[in-house]
């Protein structure tokens, strides 16, 4: 165990920050995209039941042939491991977007409106607002995703953790592939840690509490 | 200064919402638009804030046509209360009260200021502007519905049937507080409800809807005296036609000289003469004949052995109506909140008459008496 970290620490650590790096660049590229796109086209029922159903079909593609074919398209490497990661975590972002949006109590959305809200204001102090424990549950279970799959992007030459694994199981060194896991799994538990506070605290007082 | 002239609504092609109607409301009035569902009541409301464009027709206040303005500043000067009342639930109290002058950018003072002023118009205590809608009840949240509709000083205020959605009772006092602010206030409110009791207590005027057609435009005085055809006939309806033939339309037609003494007189005094007159309530007033408050045999009991003083022992609580006010809705009042009687005031409180549970009995039964013997002398007693 000492031996194999003394041999191998630096390089899981090195790893285990290329691993982050890519997902978080995956996961904040994909809620710049999801949460826009959602709160712009939830309040038109044909346009987000399309873009869902595209979502969805897209989201059933295995990851790794995703992964694949972004290699004629965009060559090996981070960049495109990292479209192709921030594509697949757009589903669950967008659909909690547009059903958090959607959920809002329709009068309250009218009432605003009547009193003379712009647009932009309906969406920035009405719908954000209540919309966004939603949204940020389907960002913390994005990061989870993001994170997991963020392994396979070693496949098409991105680095991460994903290293790790596939030289394990090409050597037949197996503490290479458990200490990549390891890692891997303690960036997701921390990432979903955070974000849970981060919803907990972005929750508007007002949602919380009840007569 | 509110001019509807020849407003038409049609929907999907062919159906007409509202079809050529014609109005003026003056400032300050208080109108109720009332009719079936589907009358197209609320769409000519939610046509003079834009929320539905109209599709032909024009709509001015004060001269200026409303369709010439950008709808969102126009929604900004005009209060609209709905139903479903719509507190944004992320916000407080008082963030739901200043939303339109946050909207204008009022400082935080003028803001704040405004708050504490409205929550007072209603009742509720200042400790509310910190709390969320969901810790209020429906009446309660209604209450910071309609004032918030009024934050911004708007001078038109309009309300899409307010109170359905509440208990008889809390609507009954919403209803009271409201027709109270528009007085107090001097706004023009308008409002759609379906129910005929609530226009006729709350409006100036009515404009009765059917079919997207205005069917009669008057006050509830001449509507319930002449109304203008079978289908207004119906929508009153005959029982209320019956109840509001009476020559006695105002409370001071129905009330009687009540028994009242003066704050200074002692207990003793005040035994003696609820004795005399075998009361079981007196009303106290100072010596101006101005109404204080009254006291109960109860309270007289439990002071007398203590020795207390008139002042002290008299309850301040109470509920009183105005000499002009009409009979129905004391009427209502005592049979709804059965409340035992009523003390009748001017405009300066001083107490000049009172209604009871007894007197307005025998109005009852000399309506119905009076029915029965006049029905063989006039023949033109058709609608018994």
């Amino acid at each position: 165990m000492m031996e194999f970290l003394s041999v191998n620490g630096s390089e899981l650590l090195v790893k285990t920050w290329e691993h982050f790096y890519l997902s978080i660049i995956s996961l904040i590229i994909g809620i710049l995209i999801a949460v826009p796109l959602g709160m712009a086209i939830a309040n038109t029922k044909k346009v987000s039941n399309y873009v869902l159903t595209t979502a969805g079909v897209l989201q059933t593609v295995p990851t790794l042939a995703v992964l694949a074919l972004m290699i004629p398209l965009f060559g090996v490497g981070r960049v495109p491991a990292i479209i192709a990661l921030s594509a697949y975590i757009l589903l669950p972002i967008l659909n909690n977007t547009i059903i958090g949006v959607k959920n809002i109590d329709p009068n309250v959305k009218e009432a605003a409106k009547s009193m003379g809200m712009t647009r932009m204001q309906l969406i920035w102090n009405v719908e954000l607002p209540i919309a966004i424990p939603l949204i940020l549950s389907g960002i913390r279970l994005s990061s989870v995703y993001v994170i997991s799959w963020a392994t396979l992007a070693s496949y098409i030459g991105a680095g991460g953790l994903g290293d790790f694994v596939f030289n394990g199981l090409n050597s037949y060194q197996p503490e290479l592939i458990i200490s990549a896991a390891v890692m891997v799994t303690l960036l997701a538990l921390i990432a979903d840690f955070i974000l849970s506070l981060t919803e907990k605290w972005a929750t508007p007082k007002g949602l919380k509490v009840s007569r | 200064m509110l001019s509807i002239k020849n407003l038409t609504k049609i929907y999907g092609g062919n159906k007409k919402a509202v079809n050529d109607i014609s109005l003026d409301i003056e400032e300050g009035e208080f109108i109720a638009f009332i009719g079936t569902s589907g009358s197209g009541k609320t769409t000519a409301l939610r046509m003079i804030n834009r929320m539905i464009e109209p599709t032909s027709g024009t709509i001015t206040i004060n001269g200026e046509d409303i369709t010439k303005k950008n709808p969102v500043e126009l929604r900004r000067k005009i209060g609209y209360v709905i139903q479903q009342i719509g507190l944004l639930p992320h916000m407080t109290i008082k963030e739901n009260i200043t939303l339109v002058p946050r909207l204008l950018k009022w400082s935080d003072e003028d803001k704040d200021k405004k708050a504490k002023e409205l929550i007072k118009l209603v009742d509720l205590p200042e400790e509310f502007l910190d709390r969320y809608p969901s810790e209020l009840s429906g009446g309660q949240q209604q209450r910071i519905g309609v004032v918030r509709a009024l934050a911004a000083e708007q001078d038109i205020i309009l309300m899409d049937e307010p109170f359905g959605a509440l208990d008889p009772i809390t609507r009954d006092t919403l209803q009271d507080l409201v027709k109270e602010l528009q007085q107090k206030l001097g706004k023009t409110f308008i409002f759609v409800t379906h129910d005929m009791d609530e226009a006729i207590k709350l409006a100036d005027r009515i404009c009765i809807m059917s079919h997207g057609e205005i069917i009669q435009f008057d006050t509830p005085d001449e509507i319930l005296r002449n109304p203008a055809n079978d289908f207004v006939r119906d929508f009153i309806g005959q029982g209320r036609l019956i109840q509001d033939r009476p020559n006695m339309r105002t409370v001071a037609d129905a009330m009687i000289t009540p028994v009242s003494i003066t704050i200074d007189k002692s207990i003793n005094d005040c035994i003696a003469l609820m004795r005399e007159k075998r009361i079981d309530t007196i009303l106290i007033t100072d010596s101006h004949k101005k109404l204080l408050g009254f006291i109960d045999i109860e309270d007289i009991n439990e002071g007398y052995r203590k020795g207390m003083d008139i002042v002290d022992l008299m309850g301040r609580d109470i509920y009183k109506i105005g000499i002009d006010s009409k009979l129905q809705d004391s009427v209502r009042t005592i049979l709804k909140r059965n409340v035992r009687n009523i003390p009748v005031v001017d405009d300066n409180n001083t107490l000049i008459g009172l209604i009871t549970r007894s007197n307005l009995v025998d109005i009852v039964y000399d309506t119905i008496w009076g029915e029965e013997t006049s029905l063989p002398v006039t023949s033109g007693a058709d609608e018994v």
